[in-house]
C-alpha cells in the first residue's frame, strides 16, 4: 500500500511540475502576479510529493518488501539498517529517484529563500527548474519506474554488491548529486535571465550562493568517492582518470570557473555573457555526466544494469536542455550589453586567465572522456584513454593556473601592479622554494621535478596566506590592530584565501604520494616480515571471522619500527554470503598524513598441501596521502565560510543597490 | 594601449594557451592511448613487441598456474584463439577461469607470452566488460547482451 502510495506520489508530482513549467512563464509575460506565485506553491508542493515518494522507497527498503523487484534485487534481510537505507540510492532507479528529489529540494529553496528576487525573475527561474524536473520524472516513471511489483513475492533479496556496502556509499552519492543538481539552479537563472534579455551585477549577486553551494557539495563529494575508492577497492589508488570520475570532475572545473567568473560580474559587471555561458556549460556537463553514468555507454564501477531505451530517454534530455539552452543563447547573447572595462593586469584579468585555463582543461577532461566512444562508433576501433593522456593534457596546463593562483587576490581591480604583486610574493615564494628543498634534502635521491612541484604547493598555500596578512596590514601596524583588522576582514576574503591555501594542501598531497610511494609484493607465511616505507610489517596470523552477512578471512599484522613494535592492524578478504562475491577490506594505518596500505591477495597452496601456508600480501607507504582530502575538506570549508557572508547571502543588496534593483531595472519584460 | 589592442592581446592570449593545450591533446591522442584487442584479433594482426594494448577475453578453463611468490599465469581466449599471460602481482577479486577479464600490458620480443601489468577488476559478479562482450559476440561464443544482468 505505501509502495503505491509513493508511486502515485511520483505521477503527481509529474502533474504540478507540469504546471510549474507553464504557468509561472505566461505569468511572467503578462506581468500576472498570481500566475508567478503559482511556481511557489507548485515547486514546494513537487518537492513534498518526490520526498513521499522517496520515503516510500526508504520504506519498503527497511521493512525488507522483497515484492518489490527493486528492494528484491539490491537487498537481503540480513544486511545491517545503515545499508538498508543506502540501498535506496545504490541502484540505478533509487539513484534517479535521489538525483530528482535533490531537484525538487534546490526549487523548492528558490522558492522559500528568493522572496527578494524580482517576481518574474523568481518565477522564469522556478520554470526553467519545473522543465527539468518534468523530464526526468517522465524519464523514471517511463523507463525506471522504482516501485515495480513482481510476482510471485521472493523470499529472499539478492543483497546489494558488496562494495557498495559502505558507509562512503551513505554519503557519497548525495553529497555529489547536491553538487551535480545544485548547478541545475545556475542553468536556471541563466536561461531565465535569456528569457528576460536581461541581466545585470545583482544577477551575478543572486546566483553566486547557490553555485557555492554546489561548488561545496561537489567538491566533498569527489573528495568523498576518491577517499571510497581509495579504500575500498583495494587497489590503493585514489584517483583513476575513470570516465565516471572524469564526469563529475568536469562539472567542478566548469563551476569553480564559474565561481570565478561571476565574482568579476558581481563587482564589475564585465564577464556577463561569458558567466552565462558557463553557467549553461557547467549544468550541460552535470547532464553530460548522468547520461555517460546512467545509460551504460561506459565501463565502470558506477553503471548498474543497462537498457538502451534509457540511454536513448537520457540522451534526448540532454539534447534537448542543451541544444535549446545554447540556441537561446545564440539569439540572445548579443543584446546583453558588456559592461566595465579593465586593463589585462588587474584582478578581472586573472579572473579571466582562470578561467582561460580551468575551461581549456575541462575541454582536454572532455576529450579524454569522449574520444574513446566517438571512435568506437566512426571506426569500431576500442580504444582506452587513460592516466598518461591526462598527465600529459591536464597536468602542464594546472601548472601555470597554480603558479597565477596566489597573485590574482593581490591585484586590484581595474588596474593591477604585476610588479608590486610579485615583491609581496618575493616572502611566500622563497619558503615555498626552501619548503621544497628541504624535502629533496631529507628524502635522499628525490627527483627535482618532485621538490618544483612540492614548492608549487607551498608557493600556493603560502600566497594565501600573504593575501590575508597584506589586508590585515602585518608589518605597517602594530600586532593588535593587525589582529583587530583581521577579525574585521570580511568572510568571503577568509573564505576565498582558506580555499586557495587547501588547494595547495592538496598538491602537496598528489605530488608526494605520486613522487615517493614505495609497494612491496609477497608470499608470506606466518612469522615472515615485509618492508615498506621504514616500516617493517610483520604478518602474525589469519583468522575466520563471521560477520552478518560475510564470512572473511581476517590477516593480523604487527607494525614495527627499528624492531619495536608501534601499532597492529588486520587486513581482510570477505565473501559476501547472497551473491558469493569477495571482496578485499584493506588494512591502513594513519601516520601523521601519512598512510601505510596492506591489501590481502591469493592464498598459496604447496603441491600436496592439504591447507594454505601462505598468502600474497601487498603493501603500499603512501606519504602524505591524506593531504589530497584534507585539503579537499579545507577547499569545502573555505566555500562555506564565504557563504555565511552576510553581503552573499540571497537578496541582501547593499543599500546603494538597493534602490537600482527596485527601480526600472530589474521590472518584468514587456 | 587601445581598446582594440589590448582585446586582441587578451585574444592571443587565450588562442595560445588554447593552441598549447590542443597541441598537447593531439600528442596524447597519438601517443598514449591503448587499443583493445581480442586473441583472435592478434591471429591476423600481430601486436609489435613493446606496444600497450589491451588484452580481453575469457580466462580459459584450467588455465591458472602460480608459479613461484607473486607471479602468475594464465590463458585468455575468446573461442577463437588463445594467448598465455603473465602478471606479478595480485589478482582482482573476482578474477576467476571461465570469466570476462582485460589486462593491459605488452609482448616481449620473441616471446608469444603477453607480460600484463594490470589486470581490470570487475565490480559485479554478472557483469562482462563492453569490449570483451563484443569481441565474444564477433566470435559467436556469447549471445548476451551488452552487459549480462
Amino acid at each position: 500500500m505505501i509502495v503505491e502510495l509513493g508511486h502515485y506520489a511520483l505521477i503527481i508530482a509529474f502533474a504540478t511540475a507540469l504546471v510549474q513549467s507553464v504557468l509561472p512563464v505566461v505569468g511572467a509575460r503578462r506581468g500576472d502576479q498570481s500566475l508567478m506565485a503559482i511556481g511557489d506553491t507548485s515547486a514546494i508542493v513537487s518537492f513534498l510529493l518526490v520526498l513521499l515518494s522517496f520515503c516510500a522507497l526508504t520504506y519498503a527498503y527497511v521493512v525488507s518488501d522483497f515484492s518489490v523487484q527493486n528492494v528484491y534485487e539490491n537487498s537481503h534481510s540480513l544486511k545491517p539498517m545503515i545499508y538498508k537505507i543506502s540501498g535506496v540510492w545504490g541502484n540505478h532507479e533509487g539513484s534517479m529517484l535521489l538525483w530528482i528529489l535533490i531537484l525538487v529540494f534546490f526549487s523548492a529553496l528558490v522558492a522559500f529563500f528568493g522572496r527578494n528576487l524580482p517576481k518574474s525573475l523568481r518565477a522564469n527561474v522556478l520554470a526553467v527548474q519545473g522543465w527539468i524536473t518534468t523530464a526526468f520524472l517522465l524519464f523514471v516513471l517511463q523507463t525506471s519506474n522504482p516501485f515495480a511489483r513482481i510476482v510471485p513475492t521472493p523470499m529472499e533479496g539478492r543483497d546489494l554488491n558488496p562494495i557498495l556496502q559502505d558507509i562512503g556509499l551513505a554519503i557519497h552519492p548525495p553529497l555529489l548529486y547536491l553538487g551535480y543538481v545544485g548547478f541545475s539552479i545556475c542553468f536556471s537563472f541563466a536561461v531565465a535571465a535569456l528569457i528576460e534579455g536581461r541581466i545585470d551585477a545583482a544577477w551575478a549577486r543572486w546566483v553566486r550562493p547557490w553555485t557555492l553551494t554546489a561548488w561545496i557539495f561537489l567538491t566533498g563529494g569527489i573528495a568523498m568517492g576518491s577517499y571510497w575508492a581509495y579504500y575500498e577497492l583495494g587497489w590503493g589508488g585514489w584517483w583513476f582518470w575513470d570516465p565516471v570520475e572524469n564526469a563529475s570532475f568536469m562539472p567542478w572545473l566548469a563551476g569553480t570557473a564559474l565561481l570565478h567568473s561571476a565574482l568579476v560580474m558581481e563587482k564589475r559587471e564585465a564577464l556577463k555573457i561569458w558567466t552565462i555561458l558557463l553557467a549553461i556549460i557547467t549544468f550541460s556537463l552535470s547532464l553530460l555526466g548522468t547520461f555517460l553514468v546512467r545509460s551504460g555507454v561506459l565501463t565502470s564501477v558506477h553503471t548498474f544494469a543497462s537498457d538502451p531505451s534509457r540511454g536513448v530517454f537520457i540522451l534526448a534530455i540532454l539534447v534537448v536542455f542543451i541544444g535549446g539552452a545554447f540556441g537561446l543563447f545564440a539569439l540572445r547573447a548579443t543584446s546583453l550589453k558588456s559592461g566595465g572595462l579593465f586593463q589585462p593586469i588587474s584582478r578581472e584579468g586573472g579572473l579571466v586567465l582562470n578561467n582561460l585555463f580551468l575551461t581549456t582543461a575541462t575541454a582536454t577532461v572532455l576529450i579524454g572522456t569522449l574520444y574513446p566512444l566517438l571512435l568506437e562508433t566512426v571506426t569500431g576501433e576500442k580504444i582506452s584513454v587513460g592516466p598518461p593522456f591526462f598527465n600529459l593534457t591536464f597536468g602542464p596546463l594546472m601548472i601555470p593556473l597554480l603558479l597565477a593562483v596566489p597573485f590574482g587576490p593581490l591585484l586590484a581591480w581595474k588596474r593591477g601592479d604585476l610588479l608590486g604583486a610579485a615583491q609581496r610574493l618575493y616572502v611566500a615564494a622563497g619558503l615555498a622554494l626552501l619548503a621544497g628543498l628541504i624535502v629533496v634534502y631529507f628524502t635522499t635521491g628525490a627527483p627535482v621535478l618532485a621538490a618544483l612541484a612540492l614548492a608549487i604547493g607551498f608557493f600556493v598555500m603560502f600566497g594565501a596566506v600573504t593575501d590575508l596578512a597584506l589586508r590585515a596590514g602585518v608589518g605597517k601596524v602594530s600586532a593588535g590592530i593587525a589582529m583587530r583588522r583581521l577579525a574585521g576582514l570580511p568572510r568571503s576574503a577568509f573564505g576565498g584565501a582558506m580555499a586557495h591555501f587547501g588547494l595547495g594542501v592538496m598538491v602537496i598531497g598528489i605530488v608526494a604520494v605520486t613522487a615517493f610511494e614505495t609497494e612491496a609484493v609477497a608470499e608470506m607465511a606466518p612469522g615472515e616480515t615485509i618492508d615498506a616505507g621504514g616500516y617493517t610489517l610483520r604478518f602474525d596470523s589469519m583468522d575466520p571471522n563471521q560477520g552478518p552477512n560475510y564470512v572473511e578471512d581476517v590477516g593480523h599484522f604487527t607494525v614495527l619500527r627499528n624492531g619495536a613494535e608501534i601499532s597492529r592492524m588486520d587486513s581482510a578478504k570477505r565473501v559476501y554470503t547472497a551473491r558469493q562475491m569477495p571482496t578485499t577490506e584493506a588494512g591502513i594505518l594513519t601516520r601523521g598524513f601519512s598512510q601505510l596500505y596492506v591489501s590481502l591477495g591469493d592464498f598459496v597452496t604447496p603441491e600436496g598441501a592439504e591447507a594454505p601456508t601462505a598468502i600474497v600480501v601487498r603493501v603500499w607507504w603512501k606519504p602524505q596521502v591524506t593531504l589530497i582530502w584534507i585539503g579537499s575538506v579545507i577547499m569545502a570549508f573555505g566555500g562555506l565560510i564565504s557563504l555565511s557572508d552576510r553581503r552573499l547571502r540571497v537578496g541582501a543588496p547593499k543599500p546603494h543597490r538597493q534602490r537600482k534593483a527596485g527601480g526600472p531595472v530589474m521590472e518584468p519584460a514587456e | 594601449m587601445t581598446r582594440k589592442q589590448k582585446r586582441l592581446a587578451v585574444i592571443a592570449g587565450g588562442m595560445g594557451v588554447v593552441a598549447v593545450a590542443a597541441a598537447l591533446v593531439l600528442v596524447a591522442l597519438r601517443d598514449e592511448i591503448v587499443f583493445f584487442h581480442s586473441p583472435s584479433d592478434l591471429l591476423t594482426n600481430a601486436v609489435e613487441p613493446g606496444t600497450r594494448i589491451r588484452l580481453g577475453g575469457l580466462v580459459a578453463n584450467d588455465s591458472l598456474n602460480r608459479s613461484s611468490g607473486t607471479l602468475v599465469r594464465f590463458a585468455i581466449e575468446d573461442g577463437g584463439s588463445e594467448v598465455e599471460v603473465e602478471y606479478n602481482g595480485i589478482l582482482p577479486d573476482l578474477f576467476r577461469e571461465g570469466q570476462g577479464v582485460i589486462t593491459e600490458g605488452a609482448f616481449q620480443p620473441g616471446s608469444p607470452v603477453f607480460v600484463a601489468d594490470t589486470v581490470l577488476a570487475k565490480h559485479d559478479e554478472n557483469y562482462m566488460p563492453r569490449e570483451v562482450a563484443d569481441s565474444l559476440r564477433e566470435q559467436g561464443v556469447w549471445q548476451g547482451e551488452g552487459e549480462a544482468n
